[in-house]
């Protein structure tokens, strides 16, 4: 059924978030507050180079050190196959995230895993890995994605030919796919074009930086049964890699999810769980692991960094005739950055007759990149984004103008092959035009920037049950990690559809034995997907319901109608009955054929795309070089806001993220490719006193694929901060800033160069 | 595993005994913000922490001979709190303000920050250009020193093992007196600074500057009082000359490294820029007006 022309009583309300309490008294459990009694600590030993063959290893000390009950390196895991899977946002090679999870024959970053130990303390835990002797041979190493790509740069790996390029290459590179996409003829366009824009982009690799550290406790029990408690955006995929990773039947295990104190994408892989699992298996007990802060930025995966070439050609009138984009992108010590969506994302929010899109997937000696909101569309957006705001100027011609004449429409066809349906862009750009914000002067001393974002949203595998319990309360379940309100939105739908108050449904998050399949948690897809299995659900209980009133009424099920949360006789000839509400059909339910529920499970398709426009005064300190946002709005097209307060929040939480990838946050390395800022303290996401209130504008074109018209929102507000801050800074100073992030030390250089 | 002894005397005799007697690492505990932080880190494992805040008068601010004499363990926050303090010394007191958060300045302490001995603490330069002195006490008995004279290094202070600084002085404050602290951070707070600078000033009735204290912090191993930007202003109003000269003097006395906070380069403009903004705001001050430093 389909909701969006209904008069909706709970969707679109903001009813009091049902994880709230439990998260601001400090009672929610979070993955390392699981413990059970005899459990052991389990630690990771993380090499201290950037790049080494493993030469040896001894844990023989180790082993023998008082209250260590197992130590595991590469040979407790077994040598997996090279093959390609999709269980996270992006394709992952299960050899490679094995290699990952614990080095075999070489460490390919300081902070690579090599063994673990399991003891009763934490402090004998340390002590042990100190006791275990490695011999390294030290090898040459390479960081920076242009340099990794040069004929001459060290080799991460041996077997590693570039795909994509004719004829296959003999010699192994660091570059692992070369992708192309082309739509019409980019040279023949820039022959027409009267204005061309051409420009150099780099970004820095960002940390989702999500406040909870990875942590897990595994348990292998004599009969092989597994259980593990951890965080992550997805148990079923938790529960997969680790089968694969260790070659365990998936049945054999299961999964419970755990609170997740943040995820961005960065927990749609695994660093811990088969390592946790390893160890429990050797010592036959069960073990805890938690990364520190420092092994979150060591270990795990930020975003790529990249290197982009651009140039876009316009006629006079703005019309935009050809682009063209290079992109290199890092992808860590492992292939498979989102190099893909990157080519992608840039250049589908316009509706362009010529482009061509060159990316590079790259790898070089840092932690293999994870997901992070809209993977690869920040970066691109951030130099396709500027040169737009280059090309206005250039033009004369207002920034918003300029995007509204080129802006993808209903039917416009992306360069991937897609066209686009039942988008909102054009609407997100009027309600630029109308806001407050946009029409105001921009105040004395301050300057404004303009970026829009795109991203797909997706749909995909989920299951979600709904269960009327003996009282007529109703309990909901669903396989999604719940990282950005799922539990709200998914309640107040259930409770749409029922008729019933949001108060009287109670939603979980069902481990992975007391569910169906679900993929995880990321692309913006919960609200959507799992959305539609439990409003699937609902309808199929509503069902049961009417039948259940037909029996006590002892009239045809279809004489029945629902409404307002209650069962009514369709017509006068269906009998005079009083109507029955849940209370009263539930108290029946033992005699009327038993438990009423249902469980649903959907392949969801039909997301649809998400599009934002960001506006943002900045003023600058010239002599420090410091940026103050002095004032940020971000409109967005959300389809149908479920649960505005969490709509605006997603909204407002990817723009404070993009703000800190604008203007500080990056990775510093040593000359010996060791990482110097592996904390908070000196890797720079923004604080509460450095952003404004940020106004969140919800566009409401309706997603016809989604019963209430839900798109996804979480990933889209990260896209356009960084041109939207870079623009401001540039029409503040006069200097373009094509490198982030625009700290003070480069916003000043950037203006003495400048002679500013 | 090497064993952790905690005590906490209510005497200077016990503390100093303590201190004198332990064979292994041992470490003072005012407020413990950086300590503690240091060992959950496993950069320090001390053998004996001495906690000095149960002897007598070391959390208290007294006025004595028109100054003021703070005790070590003192928290920023009663300091911040003392209505006096603010009068004499508002420099002093918005460098402890921008130590850490709210609930780290519930705790940290001015002898903490001097004795952590790190370039970039944001209350020493204050405490230089106030021309304090610490009064410090160990086993051949009590000693008073200007407080520029207790870092030596990076970490490393000129007090043997078994001193501590037991309060600080900070002198009466003559007519027409101001001063004043600002660090340059990339965010607005929770953050070390890139570079801080300290000014204290005294003029006469025409603005002319009849005495300057300069200091510049995270430009060099250890905070640097800096004769020649007392110089500069010395003898001259704050005209653009004079600022211009000031801006030079900092920038000349800085020897930064480059770092993960900060560049030669950047830290040496930015040595100028804030010493010219600091310098107004203590001369303001100096002159009557109430100014908000940040």
């Amino acid at each position: 059924m389909n909701y969006i022309d209904s008069n909706l009583k709970v969707v679109g309300t903001r009813p009091i978030r049902p994880d709230g309490v439990d998260k601001v008294t400090g009672r929610a459990v979070f993955a390392a507050d699981t413990r059970v009694s005899g459990m052991l600590w389990g630690k990771i030993l993380r090499s201290p180079h950037a790049h080494a063959r493993i030469l040896s290893i001894d844990t023989s000390k180790a082993e023998k050190l008082h209250g260590v009950h197992a130590v595991v390196t590469a040979k407790d895991f077994p040598d997996i196959a090279n093959e390609e899977a999709f269980v996270g946002e992006g394709p992952m090679n299960f050899r490679d995230l094995s290699y990952n999870v614990i080095a075999r024959a070489k460490a390919l970053y300081e902070g690579h895993a090599v063994a673990a130990v399991a003891a009763t303390t934490q402090a004998i835990a340390d002590e042990a890995l100190a006791l275990i002797d490695i011999k390294y041979e030290v090898l040459p190493f390479v960081i920076d994605v242009e340099e990794a790509m040069a004929d001459n740069a060290p080799i991460l790996h041996d077997d590693m030919f570039t795909g994509g390029v004719t004829p296959k290459p003999t010699k192994p590179s660091n570059i692992a796919k070369v992708l192309t996409f082309k739509k019409g003829d980019a040279e023949a366009g820039f022959k027409d074009a009267e204005v061309i824009v051409e420009g150099k982009y780099t970004t820095k690799p960002v940390h989702q930086g999500y406040i909870e550290p990875h942590a897990c406790l595994a348990t292998y029990a004599a009969d092989g049964q597994i259980t593990i408690h951890s965080s992550s955006q997805g148990h079923f995929m938790v529960r997969a890699y680790t089968a694969k990773l260790l070659g365990i039947d998936i049945a054999n295990i299961r999964c419970t999810p755990a609170e997740i104190g943040g995820g961005f994408g960065g927990k749609t892989l695994i660093y811990l769980e088969p390592v946790a699992v390893a160890l429990s298996r050797k010592s036959g007990k069960s073990v805890k692991m938690q990364m520190t802060r420092e092994e979150v930025f060591r270990g795990s995966g930020p975003t790529s960094g990249a290197a982009i070439e651009i140039k876009i050609g316009a006629k006079k009138d703005g019309t935009i005739v050809a682009a063209r984009e290079v992109l290199k992108f890092q992808a860590g010590a492992f292939a498979g950055s989102p190099i893909g969506p990157g080519c992608m994302c840039g250049f589908a929010l316009y509706d362009l007759p010529n482009i061509e899109v060159i990316g590079y997937d790259v790898v070089s000696n840092r932690p293999k990149v994870a997901a992070y909101r809209a993977p690869g569309a920040p970066i691109t957006s951030f130099a396709v984004e500027s040169a737009l705001d280059e090309l206005a100027e250039k033009l004369g011609m207002d920034p918003l103008t300029l995007r509204e004449k080129n802006a993808a429409k209903n039917g416009s066809k992306t360069h991937y092959g897609v066209t686009h349906a039942n988008i909102g862009f054009e609407q997100v750009l009027a309600a630029v035009k109308t806001h407050p914000h946009w029409k105001s002067a921009v105040p004395a001393g301050q300057a404004r920037g303009l970026a829009c974002g795109f991203w797909f949203n997706i749909g995909g595998e989920s299951s979600a049950s709904v269960h009327v319990n003996e009282d007529g309360s109703v309990s909901a379940a669903t396989g999604s990690p719940d990282i950005g309100g799922s539990r709200a939105s998914m309640g107040m739908m259930v409770a749409e559809v029922l008729g019933v108050p949001v108060s009287r449904v109670r939603t979980t998050v069902a481990d992975t034995a007391s569910i169906g399949f679900t993929f995880l948690t990321g692309g913006s897809r919960v609200t959507f997907a799992t959305g539609m299995a439990v409003t699937q659900a609902a309808e199929k209980v509503v069902d049961e319901l009417k039948k259940r009133a037909a029996m006590i009424w002892e009239i045809p099920a279809d004489a029945v109608e629902w409404k307002d949360g209650m069962a009514f006789p369709a017509g006068s000839n269906a009998g005079a009955f009083e109507p029955l509400d849940l209370t009263a059909i539930a108290a029946k339910a033992g005699r009327t054929g038993g438990p009423i529920n249902a469980e649903v499970s959907v392949n969801a398709q039909g997301a649809g795309a998400g599009f934002g426009a960001h506006i943002c005064d900045v003023s600058v300190d010239r002599e420090t070089g410091h940026v103050t946002i002095e004032r940020y709005t971000a409109v967005q097209d959300v389809g149908k806001a479920i649960h505005p307060s969490y709509v605006e929040g997603q909204i407002q939480g990817g723009a404070v993220q993009g703000i800190g990838w604008a203007l500080n946050e990056e990775y510093i390395y040593n000359d010996k490719g060791q990482l110097e800022n592996p904390g908070f303290l000196d890797y720079r996401c923004p604080v509460a006193s450095d952003i404004p209130m940020i106004e969140a504008v919800l566009v409401e074109v309706p997603n016809p694929r989604h019963p209430f018209g839900a798109r996804g929102v979480g990933e889209v507000p990260i896209v356009p901060p960084m041109a939207a801050i870079g623009n401001a800074i540039r029409r503040a100073t006069g200097v373009e800033m094509h490198n982030l992030p625009m700290s003070p030390p480069k916003v000043r250089a950037a203006l003495d160069a400048a002679g500013k | 595993m090497p064993g952790l002894t905690y005590s906490a005397p209510t005497s200077v005799d016990d503390a100093v005994k303590l201190l004198a007697g332990s064979s292994g690492l041992a470490k003072v505990l005012s407020g413990g913000t950086d300590l503690l932080v240091q060992m959950r880190s496993g950069r320090l494992k001390p053998e004996l922490i001495v906690d000095t805040k149960k002897i007598p008068g070391i959390m208290e601010i007294r006025e004595e001979g028109g100054g003021f004499v703070i005790g070590a363990a003192t928290p920023g926050a009663v300091v911040e709190a003392h209505a006096g303090m603010n009068k004499a010394w508002p420099g002093v007191v918005e460098a402890l303000d921008l130590i850490g958060s709210t609930q780290v300045q519930g705790r940290c302490s001015l002898a903490g920050n001097l004795c952590n001995a790190s370039p970039a603490a944001d209350s020493v330069p204050a405490l230089y250009a106030a021309a304090a002195t610490a009064v410090i006490v160990g086993s051949k008995g009590r000693r008073e020193v200007p407080v520029e004279q207790v870092p030596t290094a990076p970490g490393r202070t000129s007090l043997a093992k078994d001193e501590f600084i037991l309060e600080f002085k900070l002198p009466p404050r003559p007519a027409r007196s101001g001063d004043a602290y600002l660090r340059f951070i990339p965010r607005t707070e929770m953050d070390i600074a890139v570079v801080g600078c300290g000014i204290s000033v005294t003029i006469d009735d025409k603005g002319v500057c009849t005495a300057a204290r300069c200091s510049l912090g995270a430009v060099a191993p250890t905070v640097l009082l800096v004769k020649e930007m007392a110089d500069a202003l010395i003898g001259h109003t704050l005209d653009d000359a004079t600022l211009a000269a000031l801006d030079k003097a900092a920038q000349a006395a800085c020897k930064p490294i480059n770092d993960k906070r900060g560049t030669i380069e950047y830290r040496t403009k930015i040595a100028g820029v804030l010493a010219r903004r600091v310098a107004k705001i203590a001369f303001d001050r100096a002159s009557g007006k109430t100014v908000k430093a940040h």
